[in-house]
């Protein structure tokens, strides 16, 4: 049976994904960084990609489960399902928004909120990949954490701002949902995408 | 088609003369700060004094009927400069009666690299004094996908090599002094996605010079660690944007562990790695008249009233 399966290659800008039976996330020697610098790195933020993944099961996000870490690698659960682009509408984009108030309730910024990093299956919503996930209680950055999927609903969807209501009411549930989706609103604003001059002189 | 273009956003007044398919000539007139670093109001006065000559002795090899148009840096850059660049262009274009054409630096410094190495969709590292930015085209516009959230790599630099006594411009004393490094000292590396940051780095680095450690030393961690951070943005950015060329434009451009290292990074992707002659990654006026001649040849212009400099002008605001 394995011998049919088919085995997909990502390389992403950090890590290099092998889906198989299981998926496996090598975090490969970048020859470009001297070793003393390249080795810690990687470790670190292998590390901290496997405690940031528990932490969020921990608080009810579903996430694959890690079934070994070695060094730079992790190796995970496969998790099946419809990649949520392909399946996206209102009921789901709230569930995100549900689950997105969980990680920011727990101090977790995922850091690349967009559609492509969730699977969804009977029901149930995974978010696969920590890769740039953090630990933090800055407004600032859950804004930004937020402000990225916006941009992504934008990018992706007719009806964006639909599926943007319908995540702003899952969020909603966390206490301070009202402060950051008002950073939110500012951040599209002052918006590194149109003028950020008018809010920081002297850049 | 002529177009003659200033660029003096900072410390290096230049002209460049261009035409659709060469450069004509460059000629520099660059501030040298005799201690610490740029001082706005000094730079200002620097270009002031200097641009009359300049202008005369660009016009004593190319006479000014044969200009059709002028263009000039109109920001980003330090305010006072940039009021000078922009009066002299000013000037010249009511003078000689050509159009005039304000252009952002940033802009420029992407579109003189794009020409001189034939790229046409990069991914781009714009890396200089005041400025850090993975740049690269989207919906018909330029944005910016991550930058340094404090200061420019030039700038820390600079900082670095001031503080253990070497005299501006600093990055090429700190790339002669990391050749002779040898033990890595660890420094702190911060990438926030595609953002990253250098004053902690910075500090981290005055703190071993304190501590009574080599200044090669010093110079060599800091440049593996920095460049790898923007190397490592550079890389992100490919990925993400799903593109295969990377351009490096900007001063700090010229450091050749910076481009051995990218080089690197896109032979390991199956990319390509792309940087202009090292006299045209730096600021200068052949940029601004290349970028120029090709917004005219757009149809645009840019009228007196308009010609207003611009401090904060950022790339994304350029209509394309």
């Amino acid at each position: 049976m394995l011998g049919f399966m088919k085995v997909k290659r990502y390389i992403g800008g950090e890590a290099e994904v092998i889906i198989s039976e299981v998926v496996e996330k090598i975090r490969k020697p970048k020859r470009y960084r001297i070793p003393e610098i390249d080795e810690e790195l990687r470790k670190k933020r292998t590390r901290s990609e496997v405690r940031i993944m528990a932490m969020a099961r921990k608080v009810g996000v579903a996430t694959p489960i890690v079934l070994d870490v070695e060094g730079d690698k992790i190796i995970m659960e496969r998790i099946e399902g419809e990649a949520v682009k392909n399946v996206m509408d209102e009921e789901v984009a709230r569930k995100i928004g549900e689950a997105v108030a969980k990680l920011h309730r727990a101090g977790i910024v995922h850091g690349d909120l967009t559609p492509m990093n969730m699977i969804y299956n009977n029901g149930k919503l995974y978010f696969v990949d920590f890769g740039l996930a953090f630990h933090t209680h800055d407004i600032e950055a859950k804004g930004v954490d937020i402000h990225v999927f916006f941009e992504s609903l934008k990018a992706s969807f007719e009806n964006w701002e639909k599926l943007k209501d319908a995540f702003i009411e899952g969020y909603s549930c966390y206490e301070r949902a009202k402060e950051v989706l008002e950073r939110v609103k500012e951040i599209e604003e002052r918006g590194r995408y149109i003028d950020r001059s008018k809010y920081e002189v002297n850049r | 088609m002529i177009a003659l273009g200033i660029e003096g956003t900072a410390w290096n007044l230049s002209i460049g003369v261009v035409d659709e398919n060469r450069v004509i000539l460059v000629e520099d007139r660059p501030y040298i700060p005799k201690e610490g670093g740029i001082h706005p109001r000094e730079a200002s006065q620097h270009h002031a004094e200097v641009i009359g000559e300049l202008i005369r002795s660009v016009f004593s090899k190319i006479p000014p009927q044969k200009i059709d148009l002028v263009a000039f840096s109109q920001g980003p850059g330090l305010g006072p400069c940039l009021r000078i660049v922009a009066t002299a262009a000013r000037a010249l274009s009511l003078k000689l009666n050509i159009p005039l054409i304000g252009v952002n630096h940033c802009h420029a410094h992407v579109e003189i690299g794009r020409w001189m190495c034939g790229v046409s969709d990069p991914v781009v590292l714009y890396v200089s004094g005041g400025n850090s930015q993975i740049i690269s085209k989207k919906g018909g516009r330029y944005r910016v996908f991550g930058e340094t959230l404090d200061i420019g790599i030039g700038n820390a630099l600079d900082k670095l090599a001031r503080y253990m006594g070497l005299q501006h411009p600093g990055g090429p004393k700190i790339e002669k002094l990391a050749k002779n490094g040898r033990k890595y000292l660890k420094l702190p590396y911060v990438v926030k996605g595609m953002d990253f940051s250098f004053s902690g780095l910075v500090t981290a680095s005055q703190k071993l010079y304190d501590r009574g450690e080599r200044k090669e030393d010093i110079a060599y961690s800091f440049q593996e660690t920095a460049f790898s951070m923007l190397a490592e943005v550079s890389e992100r950015a490919m990925a993400y944007l799903e593109k295969d060329d990377l351009l490096l434009v900007g001063g700090v451009g010229a450091n050749k562990r910076l481009k051995e290292m990218l080089k690197i990074m896109c032979e390991d992707r199956e990319g390509n790695f792309y940087a202009p002659p090292t006299e045209f990654m730096g600021d200068n006026g052949a940029m601004i008249a290349y970028t120029g001649l090709k917004l005219f040849l757009k149809g645009r212009e840019t009228s007196i009233d308009e010609s207003f400099v611009k401090p904060d002008y950022r790339i994304e605001e350029v209509e394309l």
